[in-house]
């Protein structure tokens, strides 16, 4: 009898009959097997797709900014969508490790890894478009306040832009520590259990010696659980940072008090999508099945279509106060640049509306959450609509200005743009195969935390106890 | 680094582990450590370990992030270089509050890190001694140090019938020293240890 148990009622995070050495075994195989084929035309594909990235960003810094198709009206376009599009997406890992860790969600365990390794991944990518948008990417080292010989002039501690350097570096930071601390004792399995001479060298290395003292277990839980509670207000600060960059100009279409709150949605919306995305792709290919549940997926598809819906919200609290501000500035916006499906760029706001607010509303059918084929489709559906979001956001509030003779002409990407974006899917992509083929893709000691109170074969033995009357327990276990 | 003797006892499951902490407590044994492949909630009350101060650590490298912050943008917007930014007042705090914020989550974050490494000894290159390579994976693994006076034997026993299904005595290092894990590793013997 196990010292805790957990009601039959709630779903088994871990199904199938495993011991702790089975757990071991099945997250520890795709790390000692050969990759597969299709893991080597993946890898190559996306190591193709950076190399492209590699190319329009080599040919931007050379011939400068005008590679892309931004001018003086677009002066953001496709880059800083992207970037907060990424950004955006890097959300869902500290999110789902730090939050519902906090909130003590069982489910977190099975995909935190992962979702935390795609945070770390998507904020690089995230963070390449406001660097190379600066142009003499050489002097990007001017963000950072230090001592210069220019005065010194320091940077100004009063704009946002400043505020999302700090935002974005620390939460990366924040994130790759609290990632790599969960990894140590897992690096630490897999240096134990390693055949040949090269894994033990580099696991071990990996693993800074970790043995699995008591001691350091208390020391490692209050670690977690202090760098929870930091990443919480963290997670949430960063875009809402991001979104002031927005919210405290003065463009019609920007200057509006509820793009933190929304902007914040809109991460968590498109970061499970992103995780969603992976997960059901992984756990086919890695046969984990038992370990991301349908259970994890349908948990997860809850999550988007809340916060879906907080987002269509918000959307539509911009449309009336667009109206109900009667500034005719704010109606061009939204009402006619917007709203208006035959304006130049109406399009992409209701492209946006079908994938982010309409489409996800299937997710009130227990059926629809529970379908793995379904959850891929819609998660692909609304990271399209996210992007959509922010190229909206972008574009619609900038392209036509309040004086008809300086409105741009339509706005369209150029090759270098849409290779860079390319360039951190591959990015993107890259790291991430390289991770599920080296790293633990599943939180190894955490599984085995919570194997005994909601493993599948565990919670059957709980059922006799169940039907007992609370006497019988407390007389037999809890004397 | 002296080389002790110890015996070690491999048990399978925590409710046979956590009575036996109890019985080779009250017996006397002097418990080095136990090994568990995940954290296992009350065995360091049960063995007795003091609670970390690792999160009064955290606070106050949180308020040293916050008086950097602070300090720093304040010293360098309103003494070092003021600025007019639009006609604002030069100690503008609410617009600093976001960077307040990062520096005090930033500094909390790596201090804590860095002092959980120090105190637990980690770091790349490191080695430490293993008693089963199986600690981390399966097995909880309780190492009970040997003084002059422990007979081995009786030990032995007292572990099996506590519920130990694999017991061995080892001589090993505590410490740690630098190395990697791809070669054997070497104890430095201390002879005046084997003497006694």
């Amino acid at each position: 009898m196990h010292l805790k148990y957990e009601s039959q009622l709630r779903e088994p995070l871990v199904y199938g009959d495993k011991n702790f050495h089975q757990v071991t075994e099945d997250i520890c195989r795709p790390i000692e097997v050969k990759p597969s084929k299709l893991w080597y035309i993946g890898f190559f594909i996306s190591v193709a797709l950076l190399m492209f990235g590699v190319y329009s960003v080599y040919s931007e810094v050379v011939y400068g900014v005008g590679q892309w198709n931004l001018n003086k009206t677009v002066g953001w376009g496709w880059d800083i969508t992207n970037f907060v599009w990424w950004v955006g997406i890097g959300h869902a890992g500290t999110l789902i490790s730090a939050i519902l860790l906090l909130f003590r969600q069982g489910w977190r365990t099975g995909v935190n890894r992962a979702a935390e390794a795609m945070t770390i991944f998507a904020v690089m990518c995230a963070g390449q478009f406001p660097i190379w948008h600066m142009g003499r990417v050489w002097m990007a080292f001017f963000v950072m306040p230090y001592p210069n010989t220019r005065g010194p002039l320091w940077v100004n501690f009063n704009s946002p832009l400043l505020w999302d350097v700090f935002a974005i570096s620390t939460y990366f930071t924040v994130s790759l520590l609290f990632w790599y601390s969960g990894l140590l004792p897992d690096f630490g399995t897999i240096r134990d259990r390693a055949k040949t001479k090269l894994r033990k060298k580099l696991y071990g290395i990996a693993a800074f010696s970790w043995t699995g003292s008591t001691k350091h277990w208390q020391r490692h839980e209050a670690l977690s659980l202090v760098l929870a509670g930091l990443s919480t207000p963290l997670v949430l600060s960063v875009h809402t940072i991001v979104s002031f960059d927005f919210a405290t100009s003065v463009i019609p279409g920007w200057h509006t008090t509820i793009f933190p709150p929304y902007f914040v949605a809109g991460a968590i919306f498109s970061g499970f999508a992103m995780v969603q995305t992976l997960m059901v792709v992984l756990r086919k290919v890695y046969g984990l099945q038992d370990y991301i549940t349908i259970g994890h997926i349908e948990a997860m598809n809850k999550v988007i279509v809340l916060t879906g819906s907080i987002v269509g919200c918000a959307y539509i609290t911009e449309l009336f106060m667009g109206w109900y501000s009667q500034n005719k500035y704010e109606a061009y916006t939204f009402l006619y640049s917007r709203g208006n499906l035959f304006s130049p760029y109406g399009w992409s706001y209701w492209g946006m509306m079908a994938c982010n607010v309409i489409s996800p509303q299937i997710f009130w059918f227990r059926k629809m959450r529970r379908n793995v084929f379904v959850t891929f489709f819609m998660s692909i559906i609304v990271n399209i609509g996210m992007w959509f979001e922010r190229f909206v956001i972008i574009v619609t509030s900038l392209y036509r200005d309040y004086l008809p003779s300086s409105w741009s002409v339509y706005y369209s990407p150029t090759i270098f743009e849409i290779g860079f974006y390319m360039g951190t899917f591959g990015l993107f992509f890259t790291c991430f195969f390289l991770f599920s083929k080296y790293f633990p893709v599943i939180a190894i000691a955490e599984i085995k935390h919570v194997l005994k109170t909601s493993g599948e074969s565990y919670k059957d033995a709980v059922g006799d106890i169940e039907v007992q009357k609370v006497e019988e327990f407390a007389h037999e276990y809890a004397h | 680094m002296n080389v002790k003797k110890f015996v070690v006892g491999c048990f399978n499951d925590e409710s046979v582990l956590f009575p036996a902490v109890k019985k080779v407590r009250t017996a006397g044994y002097k418990i080095h450590d136990v090994y568990t492949p995940y954290p296992v909630h009350g065995l360091d009350h049960a063995m007795g370990l003091r609670e970390t101060s690792l999160h009064t650590a955290g606070f106050i490298y949180a308020i040293t992030g916050t008086c950097t912050a602070l300090g720093g943008i304040s010293w360098i917007l309103t003494s070092d270089w003021p600025l007019n930014f639009g006609g604002k007042p030069h100690f503008s705090l609410p617009a600093w509050i976001p960077i307040i914020f990062e520096l005090t989550v930033l500094f909390s974050a790596v201090g804590m890190v860095l002092t959980f490494c120090y105190l637990c000894r980690l770091a790349p290159f490191l080695k430490k001694h293993h008693f089963h390579p199986r600690a981390t994976d399966d097995y909880f693994v309780m190492a009970i140090e040997c003084t002059a006076k422990t007979n081995v034997d009786d030990l032995k026993a007292f572990l099996q019938n506590a519920g130990a299904f694999e017991i061995d005595v080892q001589n090993a290092e505590t410490g740690w020293w630098l190395g990697t894990y791809d070669k054997e590793q070497q104890l430095i013997k201390d002879s005046a240890v084997e003497i006694a």
